[in-house]
């Protein structure tokens, strides 16, 4: 597995559960354990959750609050249910981390960032093909979107752009 | 016409350089062809039968002289010579070479043109009715929105990997010429008879294809300026909700079809409540930045008659008929809609060569206010023609083999590039649309039959809207032959309706045949100045189906 | 890619060049974009070799889209009995001056 970010390659921290063997500093466990897992949670301890595509954002919203990390599944990369959960966790106030785990290609690194993803983990087949610097300079490759709300790092909204346009032109009449 | 800001312009050559890296990638074992393919379709390229096809989108069928003189330049330095318009309003090469797809897309941005979304399980390029702005009939200029949402719908980080393609179609006009119906998403501009105000009727779960749907209302009135928002949400849902386990269930028709449409509403409607309406909406000044292009010419001030015109039809019947068939009434009092046929008889429905595509460019210039418009039915048209200019923009069009008098006519089929083109196709379907133009081609035998619609598909996916045919024909593959079903019934328009079928497929040489069969039940039924569909729909299936079976029962 | 499910004997093996996206057929030693000169596979051990030889192909990422076609002989050349292949082997059907039909003159 690779796990990566805007910045590049980094190590991963957290350990994946499938049982209530909580004992690591950092844990993800699934949907079904997230309640008891919080229940027993040490004081510093971090929580986080891994979850299908077939599971929605709004299930997750009461733990918002004490949840560090969500991680979507996506089964391939042709899937892209995982970026509108992404938007809806975001948009109904998630502010924890946010992974997406699976094979994906590096040009939806700019999809995922956009969506409110903050890391990639990446299985080995593809991370083998597809190297870091791939995905770093794909996330650089398109500078500007038109739909406001999704931006990250320097890409810049078209419409405020324009915005920001017309406000110098009128001052400057 | 839309022109690109610096914004526009920088995003598409974005995209040119990242669709390099993306071949680049594939050709260096980067990326897997698996893995490659939906990058390329999302670029409109296409492995074909003989070759790569580089779809070009023609944003809502508006083009103009230089961009359609960039795309006969592409035709001849990087095809073969022609293009073809197809039933979404692009336009299609049949013979790109992958090596030189981002060298044309530079060409193409230079253009204000790209090939983004035009394939591949994303929003696709936004169609609209092509007699736009001009239209006699029209609430208010679809354009405009049609430019809207195309922004907003490039390269939408959210909707770039949806479970299937998503069409959406725009309509101001009360007749629709946008095949509305058949999209998985339609907004038609309405009034809210209350207010008086414009607003949007928003239709959803429409589509064609092996399990054609018409599409059913979801929001009856959406003010003007929630229109992104709301699309944002019913985008969000299909992308949630919609069916990943099976390719042929993951339209929006079928979680329509499946959930019920009331059961979507609540779910769209739940998510348009959750989002940041301020934020995702253009604000005013953006829509009027946008509409501000789409201003009417500069018209003059005109007779309704043109004397010119009418003595010019005198002298000559054949311009008399062109004039008949081919023209549109204008909201502007002497002015024209000229449809120009990519039909002529025995041709290639749709196909453009390039010595065309600048006789076009130059009339369009010359006439229309530098405009031209692609139709759905594969015809171009010169929005903005002077009733004065009419016979001089026929004898420029006749020089060019482009002055068929027959839009709306028999031979005006809509057609599929079938089996001789597309790696999908089941069936042939060019050959059988010039053995049926070459069957119908006396013009007085097409004036007599008057208005009726042929569309023909070489395979199930229906690009040739066989389903909504007066006149529908579908080529399939029986024991490795092709065999055609016949539909009639179908209907476009605002009156949308799915041909029905009239018997089991007949191979290629009973098509002529079936189809004269069909066309002569109306000629014997139909009452004082009945169309096709008007006797269709009063008489029924029956009478034809019983005309049918002689054919098809020689044919088994 | 090797074909999954193998076509009845005699095959060819054809695919499309992954740059150019001609149709191009396999050779003794090679491919040619003429069918005319492609490698007819008359048993098992040969259609096989034509199978090693597309996924070598396709891993080089010189050709995509490989599948064995059946074909008979016509005159000593193969000729593909389906309808799609045999559009594929010469070009459109409505157009005789574009596709193989006009390159090769067949």
């Amino acid at each position: 597995m690779l796990l990566l970010d805007r910045e590049g390659a980094k190590a991963d921290l957290w350990t994946r559960v499938e049982t209530l063997d909580i004992s690591a500093d950092k844990v993800i466990v699934p949907s079904a354990l997230l309640q008891d897992a919080l229940a027993a949670r040490r004081p510093g301890q971090q929580i986080g959750v891994a979850i299908d595509n077939t599971e929605r954002a709004a299930a997750l919203e009461p733990y918002f609050g004490a949840l560090a990390l969500v991680v979507i599944a996506f089964p391939t990369g042709y899937n892209g249910r995982g970026f509108s959960i992404a938007r809806q966790l975001r948009e109904r106030g998630f502010s924890g981390l946010l992974r997406a785990s699976g094979p994906l290609v590096s040009d939806q690194f700019p999809h995922a960032l956009a969506c409110g993803f903050d890391e990639i983990e990446l299985p080995d087949a593809s991370a083998e093909r597809q190297p870091v610097e791939q995905w770093l300079a794909a996330a650089a490759r398109i500078s500007l979107n038109y739909q406001r709300g999704y931006n990250y790092g320097a890409v810049a909204n078209i419409l405020e752009q324009r915005r920001a346009a017309r406000r110098a032109g009128a001052a400057n009449v | 016409m839309y022109r690109y800001d610096e914004f526009d312009e920088r995003l598409v050559r974005e995209r040119v350089a990242q669709f390099a890296s993306q071949v680049a990638r594939r050709i260096d074992g980067s990326l897997t062809d698996a893995e490659f393919l939906p990058l390329r379709l999302k670029n409109g390229l296409y492995l074909q039968l003989h070759s790569y096809m580089l779809r070009i989108a023609v944003p809502y069928g508006t083009l103009h002289a230089r961009q359609l003189r960039q795309l006969a330049r592409i035709a001849d330095e990087y095809d073969r010579g022609y293009g073809h318009f197809t039933t979404r309003t692009n336009l299609q090469f049949n013979w790109s070479k992958l090596k030189d797809v981002p060298t044309v897309l530079g060409l193409l941005a230079d253009v204000e043109m790209h090939c983004i979304q035009t394939s591949g399980n994303c929003i696709r390029n936004v169609t609209a009715d092509h007699f736009a702005g001009v239209a006699h009939d029209e609430i208010e200029d679809p354009r405009p929105i049609a430019e809207l949402i195309r922004q907003w719908s490039t390269l939408h980080p959210e909707f770039e990997w949806l479970g299937r393609k998503f069409k959406i179609a725009v309509s101001g006009a009360t007749h629709d010429r946008a095949v509305v119906k058949s999209h998985d998403l339609g907004v038609r501009i309405v009034r809210d008879p209350a207010s008086g105000e414009t607003g949007y009727e928003i239709l959803v779960g429409g589509g064609l294809g092996r399990t054609p749907f018409a599409a059913k209302v979801l929001r009856e009135f959406l003010p003007r300026e929630d229109l992104l928002a709301y699309l944002e949400a019913v985008l969000r849902v299909y992308n949630l909700e919609g069916r990943r386990d099976n390719k042929f269930k993951a339209r929006l028709k079928i979680l329509v079809h499946e959930l019920g449409i009331e059961a979507l509403r609540a779910l769209v409607e739940e998510e348009f409540a959750h989002i940041d309406k301020a934020r995702v909406n253009a604000d005013p000044q953006e829509q009027a930045r946008i509409a501000a292009y789409f201003a009417p010419p500069a018209y003059e001030d005109l007779p309704e008659v043109s004397r010119k015109l009418e003595d010019a039809q005198i002298r000559d019947p054949e311009l008399a008929r062109f004039v008949e068939h081919n023209l549109f009434r204008h909201k502007k009092r002497g002015y024209t809609a000229v449809t120009i046929s990519l039909k002529p008889i025995g041709g290639t429905p749709g196909d453009i060569t390039s010595e065309q595509m600048r006789a076009v460019a130059d009339l369009a210039e010359k006439y229309s206010f530098d405009e031209l418009r692609v139709t759905h039915a594969q015809n171009l048209v010169l929005p903005n023609v002077k009733l004065d200019d009419v016979a001089e923009v026929y004898e420029a069009l006749k020089a060019h083999d482009l002055a068929t008098a027959n839009i709306g006519r028999i031979t005006d089929i809509i057609s599929c590039p079938g089996l001789d083109y597309c790696s999908l196709a089941t069936a042939r379907s060019i050959p059988i649309a010039q053995v049926l133009s070459h069957h119908f081609a006396d013009p007085e035998k097409q004036k007599q039959i008057g208005e009726v619609s042929i569309k023909i598909s070489g395979c199930i996916n229906a690009c040739g809207h066989h389903h909504v045919g007066n006149i529908g024909i579908l080529g399939l593959e029986k024991k490795g032959v092709e065999s055609y079903q016949i539909t009639v019934g179908g209907d476009p328009s605002e009156n949308y309706a799915l041909g029905e079928l009239l018997g089991p497929g007949v191979p290629a040489e009973y098509v002529p045949e079936a189809v004269d069969k069909v066309v002569s039940v109306y000629l014997a039924e139909r009452q004082q100045g009945e169309t096709f569909i008007e006797t269709y729909r009063r008489i029924g299936l029956a009478p034809f189906k019983a005309a049918f079976k002689e054919i098809a029962d020689v044919a088994a | 890619m090797a074909a999954v499910k193998r076509p009845p004997l005699p095959v060819i093996l054809v695919a499309n060049d992954l740059l150019e996206g001609d149709v191009v057929f396999a050779t003794a030693d090679g491919w040619s974009r003429d069918p005319r000169q492609a490698k007819v596979a008359q048993d098992d051990a040969a259609a096989q070799a034509l199978e090693a030889f597309a996924a070598r192909e396709f891993l080089h990422a010189r050709v995509v889209g490989a599948t064995l076609v059946d074909v008979e002989l016509r005159d000593g050349a193969p000729v593909p009995r389906h309808i799609r292949e045999a559009i594929r082997a010469l070009g459109p059907s409505t157009r005789p001056d574009l596709g193989k039909q006009a390159d090769f003159q067949i």
